[in-house]
C-alpha cells in the first residue's frame, strides 16, 4: 500500500515538472505572456521566502525574520551566497539558542 | 590532446557544481529530518529512501510521511501532493521557455529534477542558457542536489538524528537565505523586481489562510509575475 502511494505521488509531482516540456515545443507565446515567464523566477523568490521563513523555528517568528535580515544584509554587500547561508544559519542558531 | 570544447565542459560542470552548493548544504539536513520523521512514521528503509527518489520534493515527502504515519488514505495523500507540488508547472513553464535552444533530449531530465531551488538557481544563473553547452551546468547543478536530497534521507532513516535537533533547526533557515541570496543582487541590478516579489510575498501571505500553503504559492507567483508584465522593461532580461 505504501508503494502505491508512493507512487501516486510520484506521479503528480512529475507531471506538472514535464508537461511545460511539451508545451513550449508546440506553442509560441505572446510578447505580454513572454515577459510573465520572465518574470516568474521573481515573483516564486518572493512567495517562496515569505511568510516560510516566519516559521524556521516554530512560535518564535523573529528569529527566522532575523535570519532573513542578515542575509539581506550580507547579500546586499556582495557576499558569496555560500557567506549568505551560513550567516543566516549562525543568526538563528544563536537567537533560537538564547 | 584536449579541445577547447571539452576543456569548456569541464569549467561549466566545476561551475554547476559550484552553483549546488548552497542547496546541497540546505538539503542535507531537511533531508536527514525526513528520514528520521519517515521511519519513526512506519516507513522501511527502501520505501522512505524510494520517496526521496521518485517523489524528490521535500514539502509533500514530509507531508506524504506524516499522513501515512496517521494512517489518512492513499487517495487524500495524493491529491494533497499535487496541491503542494502543483507550483512547479508554473516554473517549469518559465524554465522551458528560457531553454528553448536546447537539444529536447536535455528538456525533460532538466523539467523532472525542478525544484523550488532548483529553478530559482537556475533562473539566477540564466547567462548559461544562451551558451550551447549550458545544459551540462544546469544538469551538474541538479544532479548534485538530487543525490544530497536522496543521501541525506538515507542517511536520516539509517543513522536517525545525526545533527544536534537545535542545530538542524537552525539550518532550516539555510534555504530561504539561499533564496534570498538570489533575489538581493537581481534587485540590485533591476530595482524595479522588488515590485514584484514584494506583491508575490503579499499575495501569499493573504492568500495562505484562506487557500492553504499549496495554492498560495501558485496564486502568490503568478500575480507577482503579472505585475512583472507592467513592470519589468521591454527587453527586460535581468
Amino acid at each position: 500500500m505504501i508503494w502505491i502511494i508512493i507512487i501516486g505521488m510520484a506521479l503528480v509531482t512529475v507531471i506538472p515538472r514535464i508537461l511545460p516540456v511539451f508545451i513550449v515545443e508546440s506553442v509560441t507565446f505572446p510578447k505580454w505572456m513572454e515577459k510573465m515567464l520572465e518574470a516568474i523566477p521573481y515573483a516564486a523568490l518572493g512567495a517562496l521566502i515569505f511568510p516560510g521563513i516566519m516559521g524556521v523555528i516554530p512560535n518564535n517568528a523573529f528569529a527566522g525574520i532575523a535570519g532573513g535580515v542578515v542575509a539581506i544584509l550580507l547579500s546586499y554587500f556582495r557576499m558569496h551566497i555560500i557567506l549568505v547561508v551560513c550567516g543566516a544559519i549562525a543568526t538563528v542558531f544563536l537567537i533560537s539558542s538564547l | 590532446m584536449e579541445t577547447s570544447f571539452e576543456r569548456n565542459k569541464r569549467a561549466i560542470i566545476r561551475d554547476g557544481l559550484i552553483a549546488g552548493m548552497p542547496i546541497v548544504v540546505g538539503y542535507l539536513p531537511i533531508a536527514i529530518a525526513y528520514g528520521v520523521l519517515a521511519k519513526q512514521s512506519g516507513l522501511t528503509l527502501m520505501e522512505l529512501t524510494g520517496m526521496s527518489l521518485l517523489v524528490y520534493a521535500g514539502a509533500a515527502q514530509f507531508m506524504g510521511a506524516g499522513m501515512i504515519g496517521l494512517g489518512t488514505g492513499a487517495i487524500e495523500i495524493i491529491i494533497a501532493t499535487f496541491v503542494l507540488n502543483f507550483r512547479h508547472f508554473v516554473m517549469s513553464l518559465s524554465l522551458m521557455n528560457r531553454i528553448r535552444i536546447f537539444d529536447k533530449k536535455w528538456k525533460l531530465p532538466l523539467a523532472m529534477g525542478l525544484t523550488d531551488e532548483t529553478f530559482s538557481v537556475a533562473s539566477i544563473y540564466g547567462k548559461q542558457f544562451n551558451n550551447k553547452n549550458g545544459q551540462y551546468f544546469y544538469l551538474t547543478m541538479m544532479l548534485s542536489a538530487y543525490l544530497s536530497w536522496v543521501l541525506g534521507s538515507l542517511l536520516g532513516g539509517l543513522l536517525g538524528d545525526v545533527i544536534p535537533h537545535s542545530l538542524s533547526q537552525s539550518m532550516g533557515v539555510a534555504l530561504y537565505a539561499m533564496f534570498i541570496g538570489l533575489l538581493v543582487p537581481s534587485i540590485r541590478k533591476e530595482t524595479k523586481i522588488v515590485i514584484i516579489a514584494v506583491i508575490a510575498m503579499v499575495s501569499n501571505f493573504i492568500a495562505t489562510p484562506y487557500l492553504g500553503q499549496g495554492w498560495s504559492i501558485v496564486l502568490g507567483t503568478i500575480v507577482g509575475a503579472i505585475a512583472g508584465v507592467f513592470v519589468l522593461r521591454e527587453e527586460g532580461q535581468a
